[in-house]
């Protein structure tokens, strides 16, 4: 069952860091791993959480699919004790599989406060099943599940196949889950949390809810960032400084181009990697205490008259409004969502969040060419640009991608994680990302090196350059944009990180920093300046973000789109604006 | 009188009389507890016209108003 603490009982077991969140069915990928049990080496895998055997959600599929292909030694059931007047059912139908059942109980401290009691020993009778009861959070009864886990093994040394009819409807289960629960549950029918209730009327009040809920991403958002770019900063202060002391004078006596190869190009490219990692780990750090307190289903519930009508829930809302910090980890915060076509569809959205990569060269821009009390104007139009361009690109895919699950969340009591929960969370994101994403991001730096300092000898990044060829070549695309093709080249150079635009076009003028701001007014009235930060502001944020695109969505296909679309996009409102501005007489 | 679910007022009780839903949705509504003979209270509404949250057994669940509108549902005397 979703929700239910399989994958805090599967830490517990392998030691291994699987993912745990206070979300119904978190666990993506199937992790497994190898462990010592009952004096043999056993593979646990920790499959998704379903509610039901039968079902078509992607979840269920994955486990069905499973079970009919793979011969195990034994289930591990984990349910809620607070719901087993449901959530036996599952159990029921596993039981026809025929497998070694051990059915768990977990959060027998929460059913207690309740005032449920359970009796085990009816329920391993019907079932057929041991039975035991845990608290997989704090440890509680952990001793003896191992226990029972190995004493299953021993008895079942061997790896069987499920009955096959289990994966048939079975329409008796309904009166058998009722004389089930009659018999071993005791509970009251309609549960009174009142520790629940109480701040469920502050959290999700009519009126109250919504501004609490800003309140409280605002105070999320500044929490991550305040944490999180001091540490970025301390980190490229770590890299400027390792190459200073250690890169520069090992590569003092080396060829040029090789030296500005390793710095500019490999150094550079790993150093890019390093310095997306402080704001990757913090923002998993607090975003596992809004998963795993349950306000985020709650998030769901205030954003989904909203949202719903997009195609998307509160949650890509959510995971939007992070993405104003950086894309990147919102990306990597949309496998809360269990429909592909609704994660695809807030990834395919996503990335037109204005980041804060590019609110930098945005700032800069805007200070060189709007007047001091024109520029904060220009700025929040960029916002208002980011969020409609947002919307208008979910409701024109929303049939692309139209989710089949119907919406039904539970809304779970409001849960503290561990200190041990949230670093082992932390700590596994980090780990995905650079396993995932860094080699992709290194050799595209490269790549973007090899073209602004190739053939042997040119200026970088000038027009000689290959980049520079490329830049003539497509000067037709980009001239009705206002967009000259030495603009274009940062643009290219922009494709790898924004924060590196304004030190490309420094490099391309060959000025300072500090006299780029003159040599940009120079150049560009002010149409062609807001055409130009439109078109950054739409089109593909960075390399990192395509490289977590792809490894999000295993798909190529859907990572061609999510670049195609916004360069299309991009292009498009450039053009809209630059000639209705100019027409106007601008 | 039944009447559907969507129209239940915030802290209103009532039996689940009847779900007229395919196969996959009932199925999914029976995973979560909303079963014929169960009852359902409504918690309140989301804003705007928003879903609804309410608790069946021992589970809170948010289920928007048109598959609410599905479920056939009547009011049990006040308790």
């Amino acid at each position: 069952m979703p929700n239910t603490g399989k994958s805090t009982l599967f830490n517990r077991l392998t030691g291994a860091a699987a993912r745990i969140g206070n979300w119904p069915g978190i666990t993506v990928d199937l992790l497994s791993a190898k462990v010592l049990l009952a004096s043999a080496m056993v593979e646990v895998v920790d499959l998704p959480g379903i509610y039901n055997l039968h079902g078509f959600s992607d979840d269920e599929m994955v486990v069905r699919h499973f079970l009919e292909t793979q011969a195990v030694n034994g289930l591990v059931v984990v349910l809620n004790a607070t719901q087993l007047d449901r959530q036996l059912s599952l159990a029921l139908q596993l039981k026809r599989l025929g497998l070694p059942l051990v059915v768990l109980l977990n959060m027998v401290d929460e059913a207690k406060r309740l005032g449920i009691r359970v009796d085990t020993e009816a329920l391993a009778r019907s079932l057929g099943a041991e039975v035991a009861l845990l608290s997989a959070k704090y440890g509680q009864g952990f001793e003896r599940v191992r226990g029972l886990i190995e004493n299953l093994l021993r008895r079942h040394p061997a790896a069987q196949r499920g009955h096959a009819e289990a994966f048939r409807e079975d329409e008796d289960i309904e009166a058998e889950l009722a004389s089930l629960v009659g018999q071993s549950v005791h509970a009251p029918a309609l549960l009174d949390d009142t520790r629940v209730q109480a701040l469920d009327r502050w959290l999700l009040h009519p009126w109250l809810g919504l501004p609490i809920f800003f309140g409280a991403m605002f105070l999320l958002f500044q929490l991550v960032y305040g944490v999180g770019t001091p540490l970025q900063d301390l980190m490229e202060w770590l890299l400027v400084h390792f190459q200073r002391l250690a890169l520069d004078p090992l590569l003092a006596g080396a060829p040029p181009l090789l030296k500005s190869f390793v710095e500019d190009g490999l150094f550079n490219g790993v150093g890019t990697v390093l310095t997306f990692l402080p704001i990757i780990v913090v923002f998993f750090l607090f975003m596992a205490v809004v998963e795993d307190s349950g306000y985020l289903s709650r998030a769901a519930f205030l954003m989904d008259a909203v949202m719903a009508r997009l195609g998307l829930d509160g949650r890509s809302f959510v995971m939007q409004l992070m993405g104003f910090g950086c894309n990147v980890p919102a990306l990597m915060g949309t496998r809360v969502m269990r429909s592909r076509a609704l994660r695809l569809l807030t990834m395919l959205v996503l990335p037109f969040s204005l980041c804060s990569a590019r609110l930098q060269v945005f700032l800069f821009l805007t200070t060189a060419i709007f007047s001091p009390r024109a520029a904060p104007v220009v700025m929040f139009s960029l916002y208002l640009a980011s969020i409609a361009i947002a919307f208008f690109t979910a409701l024109l895919w929303r049939k692309r991608f139209r989710s089949h699950e119907p919406l039904l969340l539970e809304l779970p009591p409001y849960r503290l994680p561990t200190l041990k929960q949230l670093v082992l969370q932390a700590w596994q994101q980090s780990g995905h990302f650079l396993k995932g994403a860094s080699g992709f991001i290194v050799i595209g730096v490269m790549l973007v090196w090899l073209l602004t300092h190739l053939p042997v000898g040119v200026t970088p990044a000038s027009e000689q350059s290959w980049a520079g060829a490329i830049a003539n070549w497509m000067a037709p695309a980009f001239q009705p944009l206002g967009i000259d093709a030495l603009q274009s080249i940062a643009l290219l150079f922009g494709f790898v990180a924004k924060e590196v635009m304004i030190g490309a076009l420094a490099v391309i003028y060959g000025v300072g920093e500090d006299a780029l701001k003159a040599a940009l007014a120079a150049r560009m009235d002010w149409v062609s300046a807001y055409s130009f930060m439109l078109f950054t502001l739409v089109y593909t944020p960075c390399l990192s973000t395509v490289a977590v695109l792809k490894q999000e969505s295993k798909s190529w296909a859907f990572t061609a789109l999510a670049v195609a679309w916004p360069l299309a996009l991009a292009w498009g409102v450039s053009f809209g604006f630059y000639q209705t501005a100019r027409a106007l007489g601008f | 009188m039944d009447t559907p679910l969507d129209q239940l007022l915030p802290r209103q009780t009532a039996e689940i009389q009847s779900i007229q839903a395919e196969k996959e949705f009932s199925r999914r509504l029976f995973a979560l507890g909303l079963r014929p003979g169960q009852l359902i209270r409504v918690l309140r509404s989301g804003p705007l016209k928003g879903p609804l949250h309410v608790r069946v057994g021992h589970t809170d669940i948010m289920i928007r108003r048109q598959d609410a509108r599905r479920i056939q549902v009547r009011l049990a005397p006040q308790t």
